[in-house]
């Protein structure tokens, strides 16, 4: 059994040891920071920058979590506490169904459904409106292309919600029966009880839901993939298009020819590797901090 | 606060709630009706039985399909699976029944962390130790790459099945003097068996869907191979192919292609659920 344990271990670490020494040759020729704040990705003149990428990662990401952040836990709220037990169930089954769809079935729906529709009912719409009436919006709008950041990012939220419903769902599940009698004893509405007994005990598993959902984002790669545009160019812009970590090595490693290019991806891969082990760690971090009722999360 | 205030704000975080819900509810049953609506027009019996070939053939109107993708699919996934499985369920094992261990909290920890990996790394470290040595994409890569995919999965779910199985039956072989590695077959295996059946499923339905991991390890055929030691086609990889292709006619073929793996992934799923409501236990990962 221990040997089984140790590949976990093995898988984890080995992971990160791949690929830096992968991406080692780029990783070292311009430095750990230098790598990644280089602006430039242009593997014809054999210049390669992690930055770009970054950018794009932590933009769609950090945007997709804050839009589905209080909807999904609404929805956990509303599942476990408001809906007749039937109706929550039928809740939980549907965005258990929602998390179970390939990411490359909502991708192949947001290219030929929801990015044109996007394109003809807000973003063309709002592009003219910019250049009639608020021309000094039109350098941080861009040029409306259908494929841009806000369509990936808006079904990036798609994608994470369910994780962060069925996280929230599992830190109210954990809530004692006490919190909520004494509340509803005290004459309080259903919102107080929430607000005041369960909100505050459920907080911490929350906020670690909300980051472990974080790090889903920073990983989702095929919805990006298909809907970003993938552009390497800085500035991105709300209607253009941009890319993402993940997203440049689905879209450039089966071309990549070139060893420094490759290498390059594979450093990509290991900042990748770096970001989202960091933010897994702190979710666990959180996690294992709320020792509720003797049980570890 | 008049009581009036405290009753409206109750109404409006109410509504608020409800609203949130349809947020996410009504844009799920929008895709998946796309999806069906889409889907069935273009699926047809060469769907089934028939090779993609190249565009010419899609465009030229000569029968075309995806059954090498469909074959590939299947083989893929159940290689990895059988890569995965036996792996899997011995870490879980390990994290649920030697919590004495002293490696045992690191090793929580990191399988937690491994849990939220990204697929596309799995795939990059599959190429590296695969692909690059053995000089080409193959299936087994393919599946070397989902293996990792599922192996925390399938981890972390026995480990929480295994957790809900009471420690009276554990006490109970202990008693009667088995080391513990007994016990763990004898008593514990046997009573968690469907918890760890659907922990394996979820895993697999997980990992059927991914497309990232395969991208540059099992790579993608236009044509039917059986030879687990070359390139082979996946059909969440062909999807993503089809989609961004030049050609109208392998769009309809996309459609067609997100329909069936949508009804595959589903079909695990539900019988995953099936199987864990019958028998009471849950292993959601």
């Amino acid at each position: 059994m221990l040997v089984f344990g140790l590949a976990i271990i093995a898988l984890a670490l080995g992971m990160g040891f791949v690929l830096y020494t992968q991406g080692s040759v780029p990783i070292r020729g311009q430095g750990f920071f230098g790598f990644l704040f280089e602006t430039t990705w242009n593997p014809v003149s054999g210049v390669h920058g992690a930055w770009p990428f970054l950018l794009g990662t932590i933009i769609t990401s950090a945007a997709a979590l804050a839009l589905a952040f209080f909807p999904a836990v609404g929805v956990g709220i509303f599942a476990a506490e408001y809906a007749p037990p039937k109706i929550g169930s039928v809740i939980n089954y549907l965005v258990d169904l929602l998390a179970a769809v390939p990411s490359v079935v909502i991708g192949i729906w947001g290219i030929f459904v929801f990015a044109p529709w996007m394109r003809d009912t807000f973003y063309i719409p709002v592009y003219y409106w910019a250049v009639e009436s608020a021309p000094a919006l039109l350098p941080v709008l861009g040029a409306p292309a259908s494929y841009n950041i806000i369509t990936a990012t808006l079904l990036l939220a798609l994608m994470i919600t369910p994780y962060t419903v069925g996280l929230t769902r599992d830190a109210i599940k954990l809530v004692p029966r006490e919190q909520r009698d004494a509340a509803w004893a005290l004459g309080a509405t259903h919102w107080e009880v929430m607000r005041l007994g369960i909100l505050p005990y459920a907080r911490g598993g929350i906020v670690a839901g909300a980051i472990l959902s974080l790090a889903r984002a920073l990983g989702e790669t095929m919805v990006i993939a298909m809907l970003i545009g993938n552009s390497n160019r800085l500035p991105f812009t709300f209607f253009g298009p941009a890319s993402t970590m993940p997203s440049v090595i689905a879209n450039e490693f089966r071309e990549a020819v070139e060893t420094m290019h490759l290498a390059s991806l594979m450093a990509v891969g290991f900042y990748l590797f770096l970001l989202t082990f960091v933010v897994n760690l702190i979710a666990a971090y959180i996690q294992r901090k709320l020792n509720i009722g003797g049980r570890v999360l | 606060m008049t009581v009036r205030a405290r009753y409206i704000r109750d109404g409006v975080m109410r509504s608020l709630l409800i609203a949130s819900t349809l947020f996410i509810v009504v844009p799920l049953l929008i895709i998946i009706s796309y999806v069906l609506i889409n889907g069935i027009g273009a699926l047809n019996w060469n769907f089934f039985t028939v090779e993609l070939g190249s565009p010419a053939r899609a465009m030229q109107g000569r029968p075309t399909g995806l059954a090498h993708s469909i074959v590939g699919t299947v083989i893929i996934d159940l290689m990895a699976l059988a890569f995965a499985a036996p792996v899997g369920i011995a870490a879980g094992i390990m994290l649920s029944e030697y919590p004495d261990n002293p490696i045992n909290p690191p090793l929580r920890v990191l399988s937690s962390t491994l849990n939220g990996m990204p697929a596309i790394l799995m795939g990059l470290l599959a190429f590296a130790l695969v692909v690059r040595p053995f000089g080409g994409f193959s299936a087994v890569s393919g599946s070397v790459a989902l293996a990792f995919v599922m192996f925390p999965i399938i981890a972390r779910s026995v480990e929480s099945v295994l957790r809900t199985t009471p420690w009276s039956l554990r006490e109970v072989g202990l008693a009667l003097g088995l080391p513990r590695w007994r016990v763990i077959i004898s008593t514990v295996l046997p009573a968690a068996k469907t918890g760890i059946l659907t922990g394996v499923l979820i895993a697999f339905a997980r990992a059927a869907g991914e497309a990232a991991p395969l991208l540059f390890t099992s790579f993608g055929q236009n044509y039917m191979n059986l030879d687990p030691g070359r390139a082979m086609d996946t059909l969440p990889q062909r999807l993503y192919s089809l989609a961004i292709s030049p050609y109208r006619e392998w769009h309809a073929m996309g459609w067609a292609a997100a329909i069936v793996l949508l009804v595959f992934v589903m079909t695990c799923f539900f019988v995953a659920r099936l199987v864990a409501g019958r028998f009471g236990t849950r292993a959601d990962g």
